[in-house]
């Protein structure tokens, strides 16, 4: 269980990794880019993954910096209007470790702290994370219900899509094969916001059987409810998250929210629904524990 | 992990002594085979069948490649591996040490490839191209078992490796029977996941002229009679060293394919040759134990009295046999101790034993009793609910008192000694069972479900000649022994043929030599797991060696004794008579003399001895086995509380009690550490190990992504409690107790959840207990119980 013999290269600056990138990429080879490598990292062990050229972004300075703009202390903006931005090589740690207002209500480093264990933590990355795009991580599921969006540089420069539309399906994403990801970006949440979040794992630090994230922004008009861990990217269910924003808490039933998750996802057997029902119920009724 | 703190004060028999070698492993100072290196070094890659049944119609090897790929018709010299055995019925399955003609497992060694590093080796593996006619699948042992044409050993005429059948006052006790009680309870198939995986390193010592076998084993004296054997060479140039070893738990106990290949390897190319096993290859080849399935019916009386028992157990053995245990030692034991801790008078039982097409099972920790543990204790708690009393009470009117002990139960097993009723009556009121009750009453303010659950086993530990003589093997232990040698500077090296990887021998059997000398422990050095160094034994498996080794520790030092003395009266001009040996040091009427004062009088300053010493000197080997060799039976009760979430699916063990008799205790602290260890094992059973494979035989969990491992946060807070009644028959009334904590958790655990859920009518009976079996037993009882909710 050793890799294939591949080439490793570490550029220094954003510009020279999507140089180098873009340059293999129309080249024979593939190449393929590593911020923390806890899942690319047991794939070229597993030689499940076998690129010509690894790209090691995880010390590009650019990529590496978490920073909260248009929120000076004194703001007279709605909170609404304040975003963050989190560099695609900071690590789910220092997600934990950031200040909890981050995105004005701590979702993001409740999310983090979540995510496996420490020593994933330290080195898994909230862009590597998104990129690698598994159905029952954290981060597609988190970010798609806070509408964060996915910032994105390439050699014909930048774009950025919204989170829910980032990952296309398993495994998959809208990235090419020249770009990476540059950061993420999201709103910060107003005093009156409130969120859950809620996974079924079989232990901590394993993948979860059914996950759940709600976050409902009265001040923005924000509301959200996503399923995750279904085997495909997240789903929304906007109907049940308009039901709940607008009546509360009577909205959410057993019955409604599995009504909701059967007309969103097909293919579910009775265990998988009860568990995604659960998951559902109970990161969503945290909305109104809180 | 008791809250009260058990155990005597110094460091002899029965003292917390702390472990002499945690320091090099808490430093990360360990020496395991992977940490070695050797000038010249090849690594070894095995390229493994990727599927489950098939004729191998040729394996080529890449151009360019031929001399550093090796496949079987290389290596006509070395034996194929097979263990008979004389139990009836046993058919032989040999296995060749890369495969030859067919495959049978997907796993299975069929070709190596060498080079400079594992990567390279890989590289070379993955191109050799292999020609498989496929051939159809048996992953279920209950079709293969009736299966008569598509065969596995097409020798066999059958898929069964042996048909165990044993009946004892069956007929006559089941007519008494008022109460007929049925259940069927099985295990899913687990891996061990030790730590380390297996590793070997073998290399020519030309000094020597010894091939030097450096592999992770429990029993390296085992393990060096199989290479000579299969090798076709002398055993006097073959030397095995089991260095640091991170775990064995059965895994370790026997000669492996690839363990043949690198001492082949080395001995052709006098070279050092290594391979070490990865955690995917332990996940896939290594998925050998725990599958079991039982159909019990109990005949029990009004009061849950068992007066019978009919079984049938049926053990998925996978593809091959084991050297030199065979595949006997699982149905055997599965057989012999289904009754357990229980007086039964009437039993009747059959064992089919069967071949698929999935990697050849071994003994894991605890063998078969985990199995027959499960299934005893849930027919106990189904009988309990037939008859409408308590489950603690039933158990109670069942198990074998302390007045009957010893007992010889209904299948002639000999109970040397114990108050198994104690320990349950101890673990219940450990556990606190009022409380629990009226909380289990009250309900949860979070909706869970309360459940508590009991558990008793008793644990034939040492057991020697007489038993492992009767199930026919080709290898029998019989004397262990020890060597104690005094240094010149009056300390002690204590030489022994078992192995220590996690056990605390370094540790528990220099307590055992301090009790008889009064040696410091810290001057005690105990050298084990080298060949070259220690005398034979068939090494550690089985809870064997703290009585073993620790008696052969005992009788060594005892012997040592008059020789002190000896020299001792003459240094202080006395007679023997007048003198006494106390404390590492021999007291005469007008002073003492240190050990030291002896051991430098025999070594450096000989003009100092009688005349008339003994010339045997210092040092001594002697053999020991307890006169009655039938086993010392350790045994235990657990009670467990868990909370069941009935919309995740989810079980949490909110309390643990266990009490504990492993006769005399010689370090409680490691009885505690062993007795944890194996508890989490356990609790891996029951809720999250398993290896599944699809129809056409492929492992389903081949990382440790899929294959699911209790962690510390899975752990509970355990509470441990010790009795202390002495075995009669081992030296000190000692008893082993390696593998008792992986015994009883997953039957106290299921127990548990089917307390909680009794009054939904909802039974598990099935490992392990994922989100998926719990809520599928749920709806099932929802469905069936629409009547009952109406009315």
């Amino acid at each position: 269980m050793k890799a294939a013999r591949f080439a490793y290269e570490r550029p220094v600056d954003l510009a020279s990794a999507v140089h180098t990138l873009g340059a293999h990429a129309l080249g024979a080879g593939d190449a393929k880019p590593l911020a923390g490598g806890q899942s690319l990292g047991p794939m070229l062990n597993l030689r499940l993954a076998r690129p010509s050229h690894v790209i090691d972004l995880s010390r590009i300075e650019a990529l590496r910096r978490i920073e909260s703009q248009g929120l000076p202390a004194n703001s007279a903006l709605p909170a609404a209007q304040a975003r963050w931005r989190i560099g695609a090589a900071v690590t789910h740690a220092e997600i934990e470790d950031s200040p909890a207002l981050l995105d004005g209500r701590g979702f993001m480093r409740h999310v983090a702290t979540g995510i496996a264990y420490r020593a994933v933590r330290n080195r898994g990355t909230i862009g590597g994370s998104l990129a690698h795009a598994d159905p029952a991580a954290d981060w597609p599921l988190a970010l798609n219900a806070l509408g964060a969006r996915v910032c994105i540089i390439g050699p014909r420069g930048r774009r950025d899509v919204s989170a829910a539309e980032f990952m296309r399906a398993g495994f998959s994403t809208v990235l090419a094969d020249d770009e990476i990801i540059e950061a993420v970006e999201g709103p910060v949440l107003s005093a009156q916001a409130r969120w859950g979040y809620w996974k079924i794992c079989r232990k901590t630090g394993e993948f979860p059987e059914a996950s759940a994230a709600a976050v409902f922004d009265p001040a923005s008009g924000h509301a959200r409810i996503v399923a995750g861990a279904l085997g495909g990217a997240p789903v929304a269910l906007a109907g049940l998250a308009a039901a709940v924003a607008r009546l509360g808490s009577v909205a959410l039933t057993s019955n409604a929210v599995d009504q909701a998750l059967v007309d969103a996802v097909s293919g579910l057997d009775a265990v998988e629904r009860k568990l995604h029902v659960t998951a559902l119920l109970r990161a969503t009724r945290q909305v109104f524990q809180s | 992990m008791s809250d009260e703190l058990h155990g005597k004060p110094g460091e002899g028999i029965g003292a917390r002594v702390p472990r002499k070698e945690d320091a090099r492993h808490m430093q990360g100072r360990g020496a395991f085979v992977a940490d070695m290196q050797f000038p010249g070094q090849r690594e070894v890659a095995f390229l493994r069948s990727p599927v489950a049944h098939g004729r191998l119609r040729s394996v080529v090897k890449p151009v360019g490649f031929e001399s550093s790929v090796f496949v079987r018709a290389d290596m006509p010299g070395v034996l194929p591996i097979a263990a008979p055995s004389t139990l009836p019925t046993f058919k032989l399955a040999v296995q060749h040490p890369l495969a030859q003609d067919k495959v049978r497992f997907v796993g299975e060694p069929v070709a190596m490839a060498i080079a400079r590093t594992r990567a390279e080796a890989e590289d070379i593996a993955e191109t050799i191209e292999l020609q498989i006619d496929e051939l159809p699948v048996h992953v279920d042992a209950h079709k293969a078992r009736v299966d008569r044409t598509n065969l596995l050993h097409e020798d066999w005429g059958d898929n069964v490796f042996l048909t165990l059948a044993y009946e004892n006052g069956f007929d006559a006790a089941m007519k008494e029977a008022t109460v007929v009680v049925r259940r069927e309870v099985s295990l899913a198939r687990q891996a061990m996941v030790p730590m380390e995986g297996r590793a070997t390193l073998a290399l020519w010592d030309d000094r020597a002229g010894q091939l030097v076998v450096y592999t992770s084993t429990q029993v390296p004296h085992v393990i060096r009679v199989g290479i000579a054997h299969f090798l076709g060479i002398d055993e006097g140039i073959v030397r095995v060293i089991s260095p640091d070893v991170g775990g064995g738990f059965g895994y370790k106990c026997v000669l492996w394919p690839e363990d043949l290949c690198v001492a082949w390897l080395a001995l052709r190319d006098r070279r050092p040759y290594r391979w070490i096993e990865d955690r995917r290859e332990h996940l896939v080849a290594g998925a050998n134990c725990r599958q079991h399935a039982y159909a019990l019916t109990g005949y029990a009386d009004q009061r849950g009295r068992l007066l019978a028992l009919d079984a049938d157990i049926t053990i998925d053995g996978g593809a091959y046999s084991n050297w030199p245990f065979t595949i006997g030692l699982e149905p055997g034991q599965a057989t012999g101790n289904l009754p357990g801790p229980y007086d039964i008078r009437g039993y009747r039982v059959k064992t089919h034993c069967v071949a698929t097409n999935k990697p050849g099972f071994l003994p894991y920790r605890g063998v078969a009793r985990t199995g027959v543990c499960f299934a005893m204790e849930q027919l106990m708690d189904a009988i309990a609910r037939a008859v409408d009393r308590d489950p603690f009470d039933v158990r109670m009117e069942n198990l074998v008192t302390a007045a009957a002990m010893p007992y010889d139960s209904v299948t002639r097993k000999h109970y040397d000694s114990g108050d198994y009723p104690r320990a349950l009556t101890l673990a219940r009121e450990k556990i606190g069972i009022e409380a629990w009750r009226e909380r289990q009453r009250r309900g949860e303010p979070d909706g869970r479900r309360i459940g508590i659950g009991f558990a008793s086993y008793c644990e034939q530990s040492a057991h020697g000649t007489s038993v492992f003589a009767s199930w026919g093997l080709p290898l029998v232990p019989g004397y262990d022994s020890a060597t104690v040698r005094t240094t010149p500077d009056g300390g002690l090296e204590v030489r022994v043929g078992v192995h220590s990887h996690g056990q605390g021998m370094e540790t528990t059997l220099a307590q055992v030599a301090h009790e008889v000398t009064g040696v410091p422990v810290a001057r005690i050095h105990v050298v084990h797991g080298d060949t070259g160094l220690t005398p034979f034994s068939t090494g550690t498996y089985a809870s064997r060696s703290i009585v073993m080794a620790g008696g052969a520790v005992a009788r060594a030092c005892e012997s040592l004794i008059p020789r002190y003395r000896h020299i001792g009266a003459h240094m202080l001009g006395c007679t023997l008579e007048e003198t006494r040996f106390e404390a590492g040091a021999v007291h005469g009427p007008s002073g003492s003399v240190s050990l030291r004062d002896i051991a430098t009088a025999w070594y450096l300053r000989p003009e100092r001895l009688p005349a008339d010493v003994d010339r045997n000197g210092l040092e001594a080997t002697l053999g020991y086995k307890p006169d009655v060799d039938t086993g010392a039976f350790s045994y235990a009760s657990h009670a467990v509380v868990v909370a069941v979430d009935m919309d995740a699916g989810a079980v949490e063990v909110l309390d643990y009690v266990i009490v504990e008799d492993c006769g005399t205790l010689v370090n409680p602290m490691v009885v505690e550490g062993q007795t944890l260890g194996g508890v989490v094992q356990g609790i891996g059973t029951a809720l999250y190990e398993e290896s599944p494979y699809d129809e056409n035989g492929q492992p389903l969990a081949s990382t440790l992504a899929d294959y699911t491992l209790p962690g510390a946060t899975e752990v509970p807070p355990i509470r441990i409690y010790h009795l202390e009644t002495p075995s009669p028959y081992t030296k000190f009334g000692i008893k082993g107790m390696g593998e008792g904590g992986a015994i009883a958790p997953p039957a106290v655990i299921f127990n548990a959840v089917n307390d909680a859920l009794a009054d939904l009518g909802v039974e598990v009976n099935e490992t392990p207990l994922d989100p998926r079996r719990l809520l599928e037993a749920i709806e099932r009882a929802r469905v069936a119980a629409p009547a009952r909710k109406v009315a």
